[in-house]
């Protein structure tokens, strides 16, 4: 085994880091909370001029390594990436199953960092049961369109998107993964209404609302009812590009708080310092394992669930110990006075709750593992 | 400059030889017989016979100047036999400078992990069986030849412990205090490995057995519940084993005394000794957890002596704990990671 990144790629990291310097100030992070919206569009234009984001797209034959450095620098650094690595994600879509139209328009919008995009996937009544939704795709013969009615739950970034990539049934009666179909329309399609979701951790995200919204066969995303097969693609992607690097900002931000506090000799602190140290390492490892089987050829299964897991279970777990270790203070949230860190121990709880919810449940990440990589029987 | 996380073609081979070896020459009797003392002298001699115990010496003293990255894929498959031999102890031993000329024939070497307490040092691994330890003796480290008493005391692990003496038996000088350090994290290293071959193989032996055992007209695997407890070790399994692989592979490029980096703002790490004491209690934890639940899932079984799951058990603890409390390894690393307190312990 070998433990150090080819050195175009540290060059590509320096390229990143220095992007991140440049477009990401106190006031443009101050701007994401202040919004909600974990978005900094200078930062993710200039990754699109410097053709970094077509760089780290997912997909077969692409540079997973790239795309695993662009999400590790955001993350270490705090710099909003929400956003971004949305788009790559649809972006990675388009590229292997999307319509030369589609590459044209939508991806490459996504790919220049100047548009965005929302994914229209779980629905008020259930997320992790995604082949239950219950929005209707029901095509018009009349005027060769498709007619789509339903809402959407979790549609991050919908307000600012210029895209929405949705999921739709297309039959009733195809079996629980047949009878699907994935479109992507542009957000100002008439029919489609947002209502804001405010969430604990400052994040605003949206229902959507889809009131027989009109679309040609131009926003079919791969084959009409072989929808399934688009969502596998896209769900991997999103696995791929599932966050594990929070516990180093996490365990920058205690360690300034035992510093300034003076607290940095306890030992109880110390110790537990380290196990957040070991925990950061297992978890950028266990994620460069997934990048690195990417990059061999092989589509990562469980090795991403393994990764994810681990590392946002150990967010939460250390998260909740260190706003635990601060006291008082470190109730006080962003911007508050007397804050420890700043505020962002307070803020790193808060930020860790969706961490285990989002691109699948700690649970359906289980039920993946014990299936897939133990062997067990299925379970439900 | 490569990320890999597949083993080398070297790596690749000495897994299958030593896989070989401990599947043909270490079933599961020969751990069970070589208790209680935890020594087989049969199996030490098949080492032997192969060269196994010289492979961790320099070249200049006769031994196979195996890199740690080798010796690591060499203690996963130990561990994972749960092998009655203080190989680890005896490469960890000989790796240093002068301690391979001291020994004759199938001799055994070992370490002791404390600094001799009146005269004595105190638990030593391998110390029941091992023909010369080195330790710590004031500010000198030296190597003290002196029979071994063949008997230890009743322990958690079954493992060869025996206090021993410093001042009895043929004594070397073999330089500073100071120079034990390599040695003793390059036996985390390999523990640390040994370690993770116990968390794997009580995995596969726990995953095997629910899925025989039925209750409630099922299959005990098909519970979620149950699912979820074992779905949780393979990443913890495959943590260790990447970190102990990490700190071998920082030890062979030279990455030891300050040419690593330790970057915490960044969270950098490629510095050996540090990421020693991370693989350490890493695999620790893993092969508590691992042997701890997949016993559990034995139900009453696991707990008799006539399974196997006890034997990993047992040794999982007394392999990682033999050294100190985990969190005081937890408290040395963290003055690793950001300089020693300014005051008081830890």
């Amino acid at each position: 085994m070998e433990f150090e990144l080819p050195a175009e790629h540290e060059v590509l990291r320096a390229e990143i880091r220095a992007l991140i310097d440049q477009y990401v100030d106190d006031e443009a992070i101050d701007e994401t909370h202040r919004s909600g919206t974990n978005h900094c569009a200078p930062l993710a234009v200039a990754l699109g001029k410097a053709g970094i984001l077509a760089k780290a797209m997912p997909g077969a034959g692409k540079d997973p390594l790239a795309m695993w450095l662009l999400s590790s620098e955001a993350e270490k650094t705090g710099a909003p990436f929400d956003s971004v690595g949305m788009s790559l994600v649809i972006a990675g879509v388009l590229d292997a199953v999307g319509t030369e139209h589609q590459k044209q328009t939508a991806q490459a919008g996504l790919l220049s960092g100047e548009e965005l995009v929302c994914f229209g996937l779980t629905e008020p009544q259930g997320g992790s049961d995604l082949p239950a939704i219950t929005t209707r795709a029901s095509y018009d013969e009349t005027t060769e369109e498709w007619v789509i009615s339903g809402a959407k739950m979790w549609t991050t970034m919908a307000h600012v998107a210029d895209w929405v990539f949705l999921l739709a049934r297309s039959e009733s009666e195809s079996g629980r993964h047949g009878g699907f179909t994935v479109f992507i329309l542009p957000m100002d399609t008439p029919g489609i209404t947002i209502d804001p979701i405010w969430t604990v951790s400052t994040e605003r995200s949206n229902a959507t609302f889809y009131d027989e919204v009109r679309v040609g066969a131009e926003a079919v995303v791969g084959e009409v009812n072989e929808g399934w097969n688009v969502m596998s693609l896209m769900l991997g992607f999103e696995r791929g590009m599932a966050s594990t690097g929070y516990l180093t900002p996490l365990l920058r931000r205690f360690h300034q708080w035992a510093v300034e506090s003076g607290e940095i000799d306890d030992p109880r602190h110390r110790e537990r310092m380290a196990q957040v140290a070991i925990d950061a390492q297992v978890s950028e490892l266990l994620t460069q394992r997934t990048v690195w089987t990417a990059a061999t050829g092989r589509a990562p299964g469980t090795e991403g669930s393994m990764a994810k897991v681990f590392a946002s279970e150990a967010y939460q777990r250390h998260a909740r110990w260190a706003q635990a270790a601060v006291g008082p203070e470190g109730l006080l949230g962003l911007g508050a006075e007397g804050a420890a860190a700043d505020g962002w121990i307070d803020y790193d709880v808060r930020h860790s709750i969706p961490m285990t919810l989002q691109g699948g449940t700690t649970e359906i990440n289980r039920n993946n593992i014990a299936e897939r990589h133990l062997g067990l029987p299925r379970s439900r | 400059m490569a990320l890999d996380f597949a083993l080398s073609e070297d790596q690749e081979a000495i897994a299958d030889a030593f896989g070989s070896f401990f599947n043909n020459e270490c079933a599961v009797d020969v751990v069970r017989d070589a208790e209680p003392l935890g020594h087989s002298r049969e199996l030490w001699r098949k080492l032997c016979e192969i060269e196994a115990p010289g492979m961790a010496a320099s070249e200049a003293e006769g031994g196979g100047a195996a890199s740690l990255s080798a010796q690591v894929v060499v203690a996963e498959g130990l561990g994972a036999a749960i092998a009655p031999v203080p190989l680890l102890e005896h490469w960890a031993a000989v790796g240093l400078p002068g301690v391979a000329g001291l020994l004759v024939d199938d001799q055994i070497a070992t370490v002791a992990l404390h600094p001799a307490h009146e005269d004595s040092w105190r638990l030593v691994p391998g110390g029941a069986v091992a023909d010369l330890v080195v330790g710590i003796d004031g500010d000198e480290l030296v190597a003290v030849s002196s029979p071994p008493p063949m008997v230890a005391p009743a322990n958690h692990a079954g493992a060869p412990l025996a206090n021993r003496s410093v001042r009895e038996g043929d004594r070397v000088v073999l330089g500073p205090a100071a120079m034990l350090d390599g040695a003793l994290d390059r036996w985390r290293t390999l523990t640390a490995s040994a370690l993770v071959g116990i968390a794997d193989r009580s995995l596969q032996i726990g995953v095997a057995y629910v899925l025989e055992r039925e209750q409630f007209g099922r299959l005990v695997g098909s519970f979620q519940s149950i699912q979820h407890g074992l779905a949780d070790l393979p990443a913890l399994v495959d943590g260790a084993r990447f970190l102990t692989h990490k700190a071998a592979w920082a030890h062979d490029a030279g990455l030891v005394d300050g040419a690593g980096v330790i970057d915490m703002d960044d969270g950098n790490i490629t510095e050996f000794a540090p990421l020693a004491a991370m693989a350490f209690v890493q695999a620790g934890d893993a092969a508590a957890e691992s042997t701890d639940r997949c016993l559990h899932y034995h139900g009453g079984y696991g707990f008799s002596l006539e399974y196997d799951i006890q034997l990993y058990f047992r040794r999982s603890r007394g392999w990682a704990n033999i050294l100190a409390d985990p969190g005081r390894e937890r408290l040395r690393l963290a003055g690793l990671l950001w300089g020693a307190p300014t005051e008081g312990v830890g």
